[in-house]
């Protein structure tokens, strides 16, 4: 490996968020960023090739490194590390509307939902997957929501745009396999 | 694709049904249903393993595909029944949400039942707004499922320097005889009065008298102690206001307080200023 990608290598090692690009530019500025590009495919390509337990990821608009998932439940009955609880299905519907609507009020996730949303919104605000990113102009100017790094970290998203467009959804009833 | 794309332009205008009689559509519906919905009606037969629906669009959803029903043409007073029915073994607390559109379904079988007179061409079908949240929502739904695939498929990577939540790091066991604690007991009551029991008199905390007192005394001094700010004979406010002085110039990197031995008095000092902030 040329030192570029050992110096990479162990600044992901670490860092315990994902490292955005322009940070990773910081740590070598002698380096062009097609050098970084292709120091972090060089390693990417090292921990697949030469067989390594972890593997690099581009997660949340940075790049981070990952253990495999084959070796999770091992770690995980060894309790040597926890997998983070599972959102409720109601907190994931929250989320997804945040997700798709942001900025956007208490009121408007409501009304998609069906039900109220106050202490989920507390919950996931306290989980910093969202967060408060400004008022409506609205009566009593109502907080909104957005969501933050962590929740595309915690999704596995690089960016919000690889959510799939709401036009591409198919917003037809499909017919459940099962019926209840 | 273009199927999506089509059903909300059908959304905006359900009415397929027959121009001339559709709320007889409904009363053919009700006696075809009821056979099935007898053992339904029986109380105690019916029994629903709710997946603890997300809400009441979540379980009216699940019931159109139980039923099979086309969700642009809702047989209302058959899906009204059903929803009814389920909703009758919800928790209370619950059961406000999932009521206002039970409500609402009733509402919209009137309404359907209702005459129409002449103009066809402006009759909007009540259902038309259940249906665009209905469909708004099972696309919603669409992303639950996306993202819980992807937030499962992170879930079962590690990343570095995750920390479990509960941390199993055990603390060094307290090295204490029983003469120091009795020592450090004895110091505290000599600098407290006796407590006695009386009325108690609201005094307001003089923090910032407290501060100001701290200032003078330590730019006087290197290092000073408690018992330098704190009179013997103080009152309980006093104390008070003394420890939230000191804690808030700590804070403010005014000063710094530092223990170099478990029970040893506290060393109150001046804080390089360069070092503030």
């Amino acid at each position: 490996m040329i030192p570029l990608v050992k110096l990479l290598e162990a600044a992901l090692f670490a860092s315990p968020r994902p490292i955005p690009v322009d940070e990773l530019r910081a740590l070598a500025p002698e380096a062009s960023p097609a050098e970084i590009a292709s120091s972090l495919d060089e390693l990417r390509e090292h921990y697949d090739v030469d067989g390594h337990g972890v593997e690099l990821a581009e997660i949340g608009g940075g790049w981070q490194i990952l253990t495999r998932a084959e070796y999770t439940e091992a770690i995980e009955r060894a309790q040597l590390a926890a997998r983070p609880q599972r959102l409720s299905a109601a907190a994931l519907e929250t989320l997804a509307i945040i997700a798709y609507r942001q900025p956007i009020g208490r009121t408007e996730v409501e009304e998609i939902r069906g039900v109220a949303v106050g202490s989920i919104l507390k919950s996931l605000q306290e989980r910093a997957l969202i967060d408060v990113v400004g008022r409506a102009e609205g009566l009593g100017r109502p907080l909104l929501y957005g969501t933050t790094s962590l929740f595309l970290e915690q999704f596995a998203l690089r960016h919000l745009e690889e959510l799939p467009r709401a036009d591409e959804l198919a917003i037809a009833l499909r017919p459940a396999p099962q019926p209840l | 694709m273009t199927d999506a794309a089509s059903a909300p332009a059908a959304g905006g205008e359900p009415a397929v049904e027959t121009d001339d009689a559709p709320a007889p559509a409904f009363v053919a519906v009700a006696p075809a249903e009821a056979p099935e919905d007898v053992p339904a009606d029986v109380p105690g037969s019916f029994v629903v393993d709710l997946p603890a629906y997300a809400g009441p669009l979540d379980l009216l959803l699940s019931l159109i595909r139980d039923e099979k029903v086309d969700i642009y043409d809702i047989p209302i007073a058959r899906i009204a029944k059903q929803f009814l029915l389920r909703i009758r073994v919800l928790q209370l607390n619950d059961a406000a949400e999932y009521l206002e559109l039970a409500a609402r379904l009733l509402r919209i079988k009137a309404q359907l039942l209702l005459p129409r007179h002449g103009e066809a061409e402006t009759w909007e079908d009540p259902r038309a707004e259940l249906v665009r949240r209905l469909l708004e929502y099972q696309q919603m739904r669409e992303v639950v499922d996306i993202l819980e695939r992807r937030g499962d498929e992170r879930r079962s990577r590690f990343a570095r320097a995750y920390l479990p939540e509960s941390s199993d790091v055990s603390l060094a066991p307290l090295a204490l005889s029983l003469g120091e604690l009795l020592t450090a007991v004895d110091r505290i009551l000599r600098v407290t009065r006796e407590p006695t029991v009386h009325t108690v008199v609201a005094r307001t905390l003089d923090v910032a008298g407290a501060i100001a007192m701290v200032r003078a005394i330590i730019t006087q001094r290197r290092v000073a102690r408690w018992s330098d700010f704190v009179a013997r004979d103080a009152e309980p406010w006093q104390i008070l206001s003394m420890l939230l002085a000191l804690l808030e110039m700590a804070k403010l990197g005014e000063l710094r307080l530092a223990q170099p031995r478990p029970f040893s008095s506290v060393e109150i000092e001046h804080d390089t200023p360069g070092e503030a902030a």
